[in-house]
Formats: C-alpha cells, structure tokens, sequence
C-alpha cells in the first residue's frame, strides 16, 4: 500500500473538474497523493488498481452515483470512504452511510477541515482504556488488538477498520454507557458534537456483522437515554 | 358502536337506529295496550250481556211456568207452601239439567231449591230491591257451595210469585257464568300473544329499516372519516335515489376535488423541494472550489504584497458570511417548501446547552459578557438535536450581541409534558413595536448598527421554523433598556401539545411589565 512508503494516497472521485483539482492541489500541498476519477462507472477500476489508503467520493455523480460506487468498494475492502455531500439532508447521508460510507463532509468546507478528517480516518484512531491487554472479550466474541482481528469461536468476523475501531472503544471499558457524542469523539476524532447518524448507522452494520440477531444485540447493547456499551462476555456457545 | 360496549344511556346519543328502535317501541307499546284494553272490555261486555239476556229470558220463561201453575191453585185445596215448595223443587230439577241455572225461593219460613247452593250466592242489595218492583232483576254474583264445590262467578236473576193469596214470594235464579270467563280469559291470552308478537316483528321491522334509511348516512360518515384521516381515494357507492345518490355524487365529487387540489399542491411542492435541493447541490460545487482556492491563498498570504494579502484576507472572510447566508437561505426555503423532517433522538438538553456555551465562550469573551447556566442534570427530551442546538446558539449568540456586556443568564427547565430554554440578557432590550417584529427575515433592531457577529439576519426566523417544527413555541420578553429573555419551550415527547410552562416568559427581576408573545 502507498502508505509503506510514507505518502499516503487518496482516490478523488468527484464529477467536477475544478473541485477535483482543487482537492488535488490541497492534497499535494497538504502531503498526500491523489488520483482523480470523475465517474461512477470507472471508480472501481481506478480503485483496484491505485490501491488508496483513502477515497474521497462525491455523492452525486452523473451515472453511477456516490452511494453505488460506495457499495461497489465496500464489496471488496473495507478502505476509509469519506463522501463528500452538498446535501445534508437526512436521507441522501444516511444512504451514503449505509452503504458503508466511513464519514462524511458537507460541501462547501474548509481545507484544514477536511485535512482533518483524512487524517483522522488514516491514523487508526483508537483511545486507550482501563484495559490495554491485547485479547478482549466482548459477549461470545474474542478480539485480538494485535492482530486486528474478531472472532466468533474460529469464524473470522470482517470489519472495517472504522468497525473495529468502533468494536474496540466499547471492549476497551467493558463497563463503561459511551453517548453517542463520546464515540464520535473518540472514534471519529470530532471534538464538538456533531451528527450523531455516523453513530447510529454504523451501529447498525456493526451490529448486523457481529450479533447473531441484530434484533436482539448481545455486543453492542444499547442503554436507553445514553447511547451504547459492551455486552457481558461469556462462553461461545 | 358495539351496544355491548356501551351502556344504553351512552348507546342513546350515539345510535339513530337504537333511538328509532326505542322510540317506535313506545309508541307501539302505549298502542296495543290501548287496543288490547279496549277489545277486551268489549269483549267481555258483549259475552256478559249476551248472558245475561238468555239468564233473563230463561229466568222469566220459567217464572211464568211457576206463576200459572200456582194461579191454578186453589188455596183452599192446597197449601201454598207446598205448592210453592214443589214448584221450586221442579225448577230446580230442570235447572240442574246441563247445570243451567240455580234457584232459590223464598218463603217467610224458609229457602227452598237447589239444596247445595249456599244463602250467601244471593246478594243482599237484589234480596231488597226484588220486593218492590214486578219486574225482572239482574245482578252479577259469586255462587258459592256448601258441598265444597269451588265458587264460580254468576248472574243472579231476580223475580216475584204472587200467591193467590196476595202472598209474594220472591225467586231467585243463579246462572253459572264460569264458561263465559274461560272464554274471555282465552281472549285475552291470545290478544296478550298478538301483541307481544306485534311488537317483537315491529322493533325488528323498524330497525332493518332505519338501518337501510341510515347505511348510505353511515356510508356518507365513514367516507367522510377516511377523508379526514387522509385516505382521499374513498369514495361512496352510489346507490338509491335523489337525496342520498345525489349526497353521495357530491361527496365523491367533492372528495376528488380535495384529492387533485392536494395533489397538485404536493407536485408543486416536490418541484420546490427538488429545486431547493439542486440549486444546493450547484451552488455548493463551485462555492467549495472558491472556498478552497480562498483558503490556499489566505493560507499563504504571508508571500504577498499588502493589498493581495488583505484581499486574500476579505475573500476568506466574506466567504464565510456567504455561506452561512447560503446555508440559511436553504434551510427557509426548506421550511418553506413544507420540506423541513425532524429527526429526532433522546437529547439531554442540559448537556447540549453546555456544549453549546462552551462554543460560544469566545464570542461572549469579545464582548465581555459573562454568560452562566442554570439547570437541572439531566434534563432529557424527545428533539431533533441538531436544530436544538441551532436554536440555543441562535438565542446565545444573539443575547451575547446586545448584552452590552452586561452578564446573560441561560436556565433549562422541564416539566412532565415539555422542557424550556431561557436567554435573559441585560442589555439594550427592545420595545413592543419591536418585538413583533423580532423573528421577522432580515429585521434589524436599529438599522444603523452594523452586524458584528457575521449574522445572517435569518437567524431568529430560522429558530422560529424549528421550534414550530418541533409543536413548541419561541417567545420573546423584551424592554428598552431593561434586556430581554427569548424563551423555547418544546414537548418532551414530539408530537404531543406541551400544555405547561416549565419556564415563565416574564423574567421574575424585569423591572416593568411588557411582553410580547409569538
């Protein structure tokens, strides 16, 4: 990956020429490489063969659109996908979020803003807590830190990066009710409140990854009024 | 409408056929009792008449008998008595054949006849009256037995022998009327029968038919109800003739009216939505471009000479106020396109207005005022936290503009069925003139004083679509010289009406009355 070299690189996929080479110069600047896409239809090429370490996704795009493309990548990696949204509406973000968008930044924005954002989506953002061992226990699931890895038993459970990072704040204080404004926080790196929908909607995929009835979760329980904690670890059954 | 469900009195308001069904049960009930009385008092006349006219006619046919046989006597040969008595004896014979009659004749001595009747069958008024009158008497009588026999209801027929001696005896003839009861009281079952049958098939009668008058009635109100819970597809069948055909064709007609006017409004909306939506979308792209190109260069400013580096400096500046003003010129339009949705979540409104005072804790620094908070911990409602917290910093960022300085004080409340912020400030106030026009777009309290806090002169306009968004209320207290207090009171559970005030609009340390609600 890119990233073995010390430049990190991010995939623009943005129908706009003049954003696109805007977000170029700024990426550049700001130390990053970049490779532009302009369309939905050529994204998932582009992408298997830059390899980003990050794809920054419009979500309207003639054609293929942002969330299609976002389906598209996710079938295939778990890469940080930051859309870039004019709309803040709350249907078209929660769309782009449940196809597996990681963040999302609402047009027009500030360039330290959104360097911000890449940079905390790239540097693995996971706080420490009462517990650093390298093997936790969170209901009938094993999470090894080291590895990166969640299993259930011997079955292997796929996350994102954002997912375990998100799994992991919850294991790290195993009795802690985390509000949703302390998980975007600390998993997402914003330091005001803000749209606490990244919280609840990866929640969800989460949950539909790591529970064995999403309708019921044992892993990720919710404490009404608060926001989420670690379920009580117990034996794989 | 189940009448199992409701007691009869509640049924009586709510039901038309019940109050038909009731209604014409009454007037059939005081009907048949009338009718009923009335046959069976003719009835039993005419069968009592009747029998009292074959009583006397017998009775008289036999006295007549007894008469020329005892005007055939010759006192000298026979003794009255005797005569009188075997006479009697005769008739009472005859009369026991088929149980005819009874009779009794009296002598000064004794009573002679039919041995089994008892003296008290014959009342005492006929035993008076029969001396003074030639004629024929009647009465009706209960004919008692001394044999035990059960007493039967009767007519006494009265009449006098003379004796050839000028000697009256008087003769008394008892007629069983038992038979004729029996048969007056068959008639009367059967009339009871007719009319307890009369009125079971009439109830049902009537109620199957106010239930077909009604059903187009109750078509018509259903219809009406499914419209007014918005089903604008329903419609009514029409059915019958001129007045409920033609009810019906104008509730359709009106129902398809209302649905193609609605219709239209909510195209026309959806077109305004969209055209909101896509002029977003267009402006944004470019703008984020200039945005940030004017960041790069204000970034480098440094490099330039002094009037480039100012204008890179105004570029970045304006841009700012640009896009606020952009951003709340889409949020009204939203509003206005009836296109603005709650999305609401648990919020700890306490929490909220913390984090939002610690944001503003630069501004309120600049201008010097000192801003505290009072409230309870926690303080949870049902909101929408995003247009929540624009509210609260809306109000805060604007006391903190016209504090003068002058501490602002913020208080969160709750009551049972609705929370409340409060931004009282000290500062210049405002009269009553002005407080009408406070939430109005683009108003300026002094159009001479310039806008220091970038404000996009939305703002309040803006907190006053969310606060109704959320069913609650904005309101403002204000008094020149004497501050204001700006106070949001939103239900704890949205959609519901908050009916308390968990925070008074006139701030208890104002100094004169004057407020001005919205």
């Amino acid at each position: 990956m890119g990233e073995a070299n010390g430049v990190p690189r991010v995939l623009v996929v943005d129908d706009d020429e003049a954003l696109s080479e805007m977000l170029d110069i700024v990426l550049r600047s700001e130390g990053f490489q970049a490779r532009l896409c302009h369309t939905g239809e050529a994204a998932l090429e582009v992408f298997r063969e830059y390899r980003p370490d990050l794809v920054l996704l419009d979500l309207m795009l003639p054609g293929r659109d942002g969330v299609d493309v976002c389906r598209d990548i996710r079938s295939e990696s778990g890469v940080p996908v930051v859309m870039l949204t004019a709309k803040s509406d709350t249907s078209d973000v929660v769309h782009g979020l449940e196809a597996g968008a990681d963040d999302y930044i609402a047009k027009p924005f500030k360039n330290q803003e959104l360097i911000a954002r890449i940079r905390t989506r790239l540097r693995r953002h996971v706080p420490f807590g009462d517990s650093d061992e390298d093997v936790l226990r969170i209901g009938d699931i094993t999470i090894r830190v080291d590895e990166h890895t969640v299993r259930r038993g011997d079955t292997e459970i796929q996350l994102t990066p954002l997912e375990f990072d998100l799994l992991l704040a919850l294991a790290r204080n195993p009795r802690q009710a985390f509000s949703r404004e302390v998980l975007l926080s600390q998993v997402w790196g914003y330091r005001h409140a803000s749209d606490t929908r990244l919280v609840n909607v990866h929640v969800q995929r989460l949950r539909s990854k790591v529970e064995r009835d999403p309708e019921r979760p044992e892993i990720v329980v919710t404490v009404r009024g608060v926001g989420y904690r670690a379920g009580e670890p117990r034996p794989v059954t | 409408m189940s009448p199992a469900r409701f007691p009869p009195i509640a049924l009586w308001g709510k039901s038309l056929p019940f109050r038909v069904v009731v209604l014409s049960l009454v007037a059939s009930v005081v009907i048949l009792l009338a009718t009923g009385l009335f046959l069976m008092d003719q009835s039993s006349r005419g069968i009592i008449a009747g029998k009292t006219q074959a009583a006397v006619a017998e009775a008289s046919a036999v006295v007549q008998a007894m008469q020329s046989d005892l005007n055939t006597t010759d006192p000298r040969t026979t003794s009255i008595n005797e005569r009188i008595t075997r006479l009697a004896r005769e008739a009472a014979n005859r009369g026991r054949v088929g149980s005819q009659y009874y009779v009794v004749v009296e002598t000064p001595v004794s009573q002679i006849g039919t041995t089994e009747l008892s003296p008290d069958s014959v009342p005492a008024s006929i035993r008076e009256a029969v001396g003074t009158t030639d004629g024929l008497l009647s009465t009706p009588t209960l004919i008692s037995f001394t044999d035990g026999r059960p007493d039967q209801p009767g007519i006494v027929v009265a009449a006098t022998l003379t004796a050839p001696v000028a000697q009256r005896y008087p003769v008394f003839f008892l007629f069983s009327t038992a038979q004729e009861q029996q048969t007056l009281q068959i008639v009367q079952q059967a009339t009871l029968a007719t009319g307890f049958f009369l009125l079971v098939g009439l109830s049902l009668t009537v109620y199957l038919i106010a239930r077909q008058v009604l059903r187009p009635v109750r078509a018509a109100r259903l219809a009406a109800e499914r419209m007014a819970a918005g089903h604008l597809d329903a419609r009514m069948d029409v059915v019958g003739t001129e007045d409920l055909a033609s009810l019906a064709t104008s509730m359709n007609h009106m129902a398809t009216e209302l649905d193609r006017k609605l219709t239209q409004l909510q195209d026309l909306s959806l077109v305004q939505q969209r055209f909101v939506s896509d002029v977003s979308h267009e402006l944004r792209t470019p703008l984020t471009t200039i945005r940030m190109a004017a960041d790069v260069l204000h970034a480098n400013r440094e490099d330039f000479d002094a009037p480039t580096a100012r204008s890179a400096e105004l570029l970045a500046a304006e841009l700012d106020r640009f896009e606020d003003m952009l951003t709340d010129l889409l949020e009204i339009s939203r509003f206005d396109a009836g296109a603005a949705e709650l999305s609401l979540d648990e919020v700890d409104l306490t929490q909220l207005v913390s984090a939002e005072l610690a944001a503003v804790e630069p501004l309120a620094a600049e201008f010097g005022a000192v801003v505290t908070l009072d409230a309870p911990r926690p303080c949870r409602a049902e909101a929408d936290p995003r247009r929540i917290r624009r509210i609260v910093r809306n109000l805060i960022t604007n006391a903190i503009e016209h504090s003068e300085g002058r501490p602002i004080a913020v208080h969160v409340r709750s009551a049972p069925d609705a929370v409340a912020v409060a931004v009282r400030d000290h500062g210049v106030g405002l009269d009553d003139e002005q407080a009408q026009y406070v939430f109005d777009r683009f108003w300026r309290a002094d159009p001479a004083r310039g806008r220091r806090v970038g404000g996009t002169g939305l703002g309040l306009s803006i907190a006053l679509e969310d606060a109704h968004l959320h069913g609650g209320t904005l309101e403002v207290w204000g008094q020149p010289g004497g501050g204001a207090q700006f106070v949001l009171t939103v239900p704890r559970r949205a959609g519901t009406a908050p009916v308390s005030r968990p925070w008074p609009l006139e701030p208890a340390d104002r100094e004169v009355t004057g407020a001005i609600a919205r």
